[in-house]
């Protein structure tokens, strides 16, 4: 057992990434995930890595995309306005099977919106992010604990299956301090025989290209990439079930607003409701199998989330319509309290017992 | 007999996509001629651009990437910074990917002297999509999108880029050549080559423009579009040196 | 004495090697068709080149060996 320190959120992000391997870092300021870059600011120099603060985000991302191709673990990070111009890299990085990482520290929208956390970016992140076919594997922290073992994480997937990795978080786990151990296992990154390092005279040449022109051959990669997502699905879907084994009424939320769940249902449970939660650690791939096991005993189910109702969406599918579904929310950068997911827990209960 | 010209090794043993007369193709030989003289091509990764060029990744030899519309110089900052000691990059773009879209990503390549070749292909229109007004069009040029001749009124004038980037303190070396004769194609050739020498040398951000032209999108016979480079788009960007810092340093000492 | 050898399969029958040639001794020959449905380039009299490979310079397609 390693000692723990004391960090915020966005340090932990970076502080893994450094442990990861991870020596090129390019971003853009935004509020609120600043901290990362500053941290690789200080930090890069003295290992020998890169810290770059780029023109934009756009331009932040294709240097993530240059790096990348040349084989090497590299990540930006940015928060929700900041995401939607990486939009762009994000699908040409799919396209060119490309392993990269990026952060989104959530800040409500849509446009330049405000700075206090938010979770409204979860269509955008599960659902792709740019044009195209693709998707990135979601991570979703809900400690500081897991912003730096999700990012080692994070990396590791990423290299595994030649795709970006996101990590979720928002202004709250980006800002709050919580003592955390980086004593984290690392795997080392796999051979990259495709990335484009020089040929040294040595092989054939490689090319990094999302262009393709033949429809049937554009097609065959698009079945291909989605048989990859169907391995992953399959092996790296990651969840937290909490009381969930006998509950009626079965919380969905990630990042903090599982955090606000948990004591909800802890109130509830002293109350004599039995409440539970479903925390999914991969917004994608979406953990589907939990939700519909719940289905076959509970009565009904509560999507808490920091926007106006986006996850309840992938609960409804998972659950197959088998028990209805409601929405607790706040929005526009406001956080639920846990008296007002309590109250819903009452209300879709039909009262306390 | 001794072989005195023959398609350089860095260029692929393809046919190229490339219409009839279009000049792409002359300075793709010159680059990979540049790469061979230098014997750079195994540890040269070229990134290729949205447009004409866009399958230039097909057609050299060394590594290969495509870039999104306008991104190949953020690109080439990560290709290059990935292993600065080892990795030769150039970007190849055309005047709406490199002075259009991305040419926030040009200057501030320029302005960060980033250490990476780029081949500016200025050939006043966009070719891929079939003819539009580019960023260099020349006043009252009539393209697809300027059926009535480029207004300046309208949609402004021409960008000068290595007018521009040579306001920069950043970049090293800034030259504007052509190909549409043997002797300018040998002036060229001298510019790319220096524009390779300069990041063996570590002395930053080079680019060479290359006033090209574009037959099929022009209208004209190839034979025409050499001579309207000579009659029209010279005039308006003149050959020559931008900047030089190493020379102008070694001037003023 | 010199040669060229020409690649006629990717000739687009641009015709700048012809107006390149300070011997004038290329044309397009219209009277032949390559693979790509080009009229491709020709030397009609080798003995009187020079080996200067300024064709070869000119040509987009990079179609011509020049020995010498």
């Amino acid at each position: 057992m390693s000692d723990k320190i004391l960090m915020k959120g966005n340090e932990a992000i970076a502080e893994a990434a450094i442990i990861a391997g991870c020596r090129h870092y390019f971003g853009y300021p935004i509020t609120p995930q600043t901290e990362i870059a500053a941290y690789m600011a200080k930090k890069m120099p003295k290992i020998g890595g890169t810290f770059l603060q780029a023109e934009s985000e756009i331009a932040a991302i294709n240097m993530v995309y240059g790096v990348a191709s040349a084989g090497k673990r590299v990540m930006t990070s940015s928060s929700s306005p900041g995401v939607s111009l990486k939009g762009e890299g994000l699908s040409y990085l799919a396209g060119s099977d490309l392993p990269s990482l990026i952060v989104n520290v959530q800040r409500g929208g849509p446009g330049l919106g405000g700075i206090q956390p938010s979770q409204s970016d979860y269509f955008q992140s599960t659902r792709g992010g740019g044009h195209g076919d693709y998707h990135m594997i979601v991570l979703a922290p809900a400690s500081v604990q897991e912003m730096a073992e999700l990012t080692v994480k994070g990396f590791e997937l990423a290299d595994t299956y030649r795709m970006t990795s996101m990590i979720l978080a928002d202004g709250t786990m980006g800002q709050m301090m919580e003592p955390v151990s980086l004593d984290i296992d690392v795997k080392p990154a796999p051979e990259k025989p495709w990335a484009t390092t020089g040929t040294q005279m040595a092989r054939e040449h490689n090319i990094v290209n999302s262009l393709s022109l033949v429809p049937e051959e554009l097609e065959e990669l698009n079945f291909k990439r989605y048989d990859r997502y169907k391995v992953i699905e399959e092996n790296e879907t990651m969840f937290e079930e909490y009381k969930v084994e006998d509950a009626d009424i079965v919380l969905a939320a990630f990042g903090i607003a599982a955090r606000v769940s948990k004591n909800a249902v802890d109130e509830a449970r002293k109350m004599g409701i039995k409440a539970g939660l479903i925390r999914p650690i991969t917004l994608w791939p979406f953990p589907k199998a939990p939700f519909k096991a719940a289905a076959e005993h509970a009565k009904a189910f509560i999507s808490v989330e920091l926007n106006m109702g986006q996850m309840i969406e992938d609960v409804i599918l998972a659950t197959e319509s088998k028990c209805p579904v409601t929405l607790c929310n706040r929005a526009g950068g406001m956080i639920p309290d846990p008296k007002q997911v309590l109250n819903s827990i009452i209300e879709i209960n039909g009262g306390a017992k | 007999m001794a072989v005195v010209f023959d398609k350089p090794h860095a260029l692929c043993d393809v046919p190229l996509h490339y219409c009839p007369g279009c000049t792409h193709g002359i300075v793709h030989r010159l680059v990979a001629e540049v790469i061979d003289e230098l014997g750079i091509e195994g540890k040269t990764i070229g990134i290729a651009p949205v447009g004409c060029s866009v399958m230039a990744y097909n057609y050299f030899n060394c590594d290969m990437i495509e870039a999104a519309h306008g991104r190949a110089p953020a690109v080439a900052t990560g290709v290059k910074r990935a292993d600065p000691e080892n990795h030769i990059v150039f970007t190849y773009q055309g005047d709406g990917d490199l002075a259009s879209i991305g040419m926030a990503e040009t200057v501030h390549a320029a302005a960060r002297n980033e250490n990476i070749t780029v081949i500016f292909i200025n050939n006043a229109i966009y070719g891929m999509t079939g003819g539009q007004m580019a960023p260099t069009s020349l006043v009252g040029q009539v393209t697809q999108t300027s059926p009535y001749g480029r207004d300046p009124k309208a949609c402004g004038y021409p960008i000068k880029v290595c007018e521009m980037l040579s306001e920069l303190v950043g970049p090293e070396y800034l030259e504007r050549v052509t190909v549409n004769s043997v002797k300018n194609i040998r002036t060229a050739k001298k510019a790319i080559k220096k524009a390779f020498q300069n990041q063996i040398d570590g002395k930053g951000f080079s680019l060479v423009e290359v006033v090209s032209s574009c037959p099929t999108n022009w209208g004209m016979t190839p034979k025409q579009a050499l001579d309207w480079i000579d009659s029209d788009m010279l005039p308006y960007y003149p050959l020559g040196v931008y900047k030089d810092r190493s020379a102008e340093q070694k001037e003023a000492e | 004495m010199a040669k060229l050898t020409f690649k006629t399969d990717n000739c687009k029958g641009c015709s700048l090697c012809v107006y390149a040639c300070p011997k004038g001794i290329l044309q397009i020959a219209t009277d032949k068709i390559n693979k790509k449905g080009h009229h491709p380039a020709e030397c009609i009299d080798m003995e009187k080149c020079i080996g200067c490979a300024s064709c070869a310079m000119m040509c987009p397609d990079c179609i011509i060996k020049v020995e010498r």
